[in-house]
């Protein structure tokens, strides 16, 4: 079953956020987190024996998947890139001030 | 200790999402909602059904790809606002990367890379304009199409250090940017409505069918690999 396996990731990404010290580790969690959850929207809109929403010369009547999840999901992707290279351009500025990303030699440095 | 905490949220994170699986239908057995039936019919207005591939013509809609119609006809508003989400996220790169000097390693790159990428290159910006020129006809589209064009820019960053693209890249994603609204505006000033479908719509299946859903994608394509180029180079200058 397509849920679990999103299950079973959102639970891989949120052990990893609790988990891992490294700052870079953080943003893969959550991208795995993401990931899931794009599984989860496009699985809910799955009709089985039926096929991807494009009309074409060997499906030429709508005999189709929920066309909407997968529009959403295509927006929630685009937003995700956006998010991924912002969180590592900050992270290159983490880096570049304390010479570290891990939480906490940074929060040790931040105390001195 | 930690370990053994999280594991124990996580498993109880998993059970309850276990739990609240029969609220929703079970996998492969969804059932169309009314909006979904309405966008594959091309119904939304109340003109349209029986849709049949190479033969219905002159409808609400034109592209044979559900998908693409949704994405860049019925919710254009919703794509407009994505890719301001998408030129944001650039900028912010731009900005907070600002200041850093490319790594020069002052040596020739290597030659395999050198020489496939003069192979490869034109194969690869001749598929991602193939993906977003046919965005209404088969799987694929503006994003898609983009970020194959700006995979085949990295391979440029890679295999020549002096090559430079920001001031072409800002200037096509103002460019492109500019014409998505300039097309919702004329949809405007036509019809009376944003980004209205002002052209006529063809026959499904058709490369020049559905109005301005190809245009619109292309210019989509355009900014995205834009945008993703941008990125890449700003990501690729360090030390």
């Amino acid at each position: 079953m397509v849920y679990y396996i999103s299950f079973i990731l959102i639970g891989i990404g949120i052990y990893g956020f609790l988990t891992q010290k490294n700052l870079f580790k953080h943003l893969i969690s959550l991208t795995i987190i993401d990931t899931a959850i794009n599984i989860f929207i496009i699985s809910l809109g799955y009709i089985s024996g039926e096929e991807a929403p494009i009309y074409s010369k060997y499906t030429p009547i709508a005999n189709f998947v929920d066309p909407l999840p997968q529009a959403l999901v295509l927006t929630a992707i685009v937003i995700g890139v956006g998010i991924l290279a912002l969180g590592v351009s900050l992270l290159i500025k983490v880096y570049e001030k304390y010479g570290t990303l891990d939480v906490e030699e940074i929060v040790a440095k931040e105390g001195k | 200790m930690r370990r053994f905490l999280s594991a124990l949220i996580v498993l109880g994170l998993i059970m309850f999402f276990i739990s609240t699986l029969p609220l929703i239908p079970e996998f492969g057995k969804a059932s169309l909602s009314k909006v979904s039936r309405a966008f594959i019919d091309k119904d939304v207005n109340g003109n349209g059904g029986n849709v049949q591939y190479g033969v219905s013509k002159d409808l609400e809609n034109g592209a044979a790809n559900v998908v693409t119609s949704i994405v860049v006809d019925y919710r254009s508003f919703d794509t407009l606002g994505e890719v301001t989400v998408l030129f944001t996220s650039a900028l912010g790169v731009g900005i907070i990367l600002s200041g850093y000097k490319r790594k020069k390693f002052g040596r020739e790159p290597n030659f395999i890379l050198r020489v496939s990428v003069g192979i490869l290159l034109p194969l690869i910006l001749l598929f991602g304009a193939y993906v977003f020129i046919h965005g209404h006809l088969t799987p694929g589209g503006g994003f898609p199409g983009g970020t194959i064009i700006a995979a085949g820019i990295l391979l440029l960053y890679l295999s020549n250090e002096e090559f430079d693209l920001s001031k072409t890249v800002k200037f096509v994603e103002g460019i492109s940017g500019s014409l998505y609204v300039i097309v919702g505006l004329l949809g405007l000033a036509v019809s009376g409505v944003f980004l209205i479908n002002f052209l006529p719509t063809g026959v499904v299946g058709n490369l020049f069918s559905s109005g301005i859903v190809p245009i619109i994608y292309i210019l989509i394509g355009f900014k995205v690999g834009a945008e993703l180029s941008g990125i890449v180079a700003e990501l690729h200058r360090e030390g």
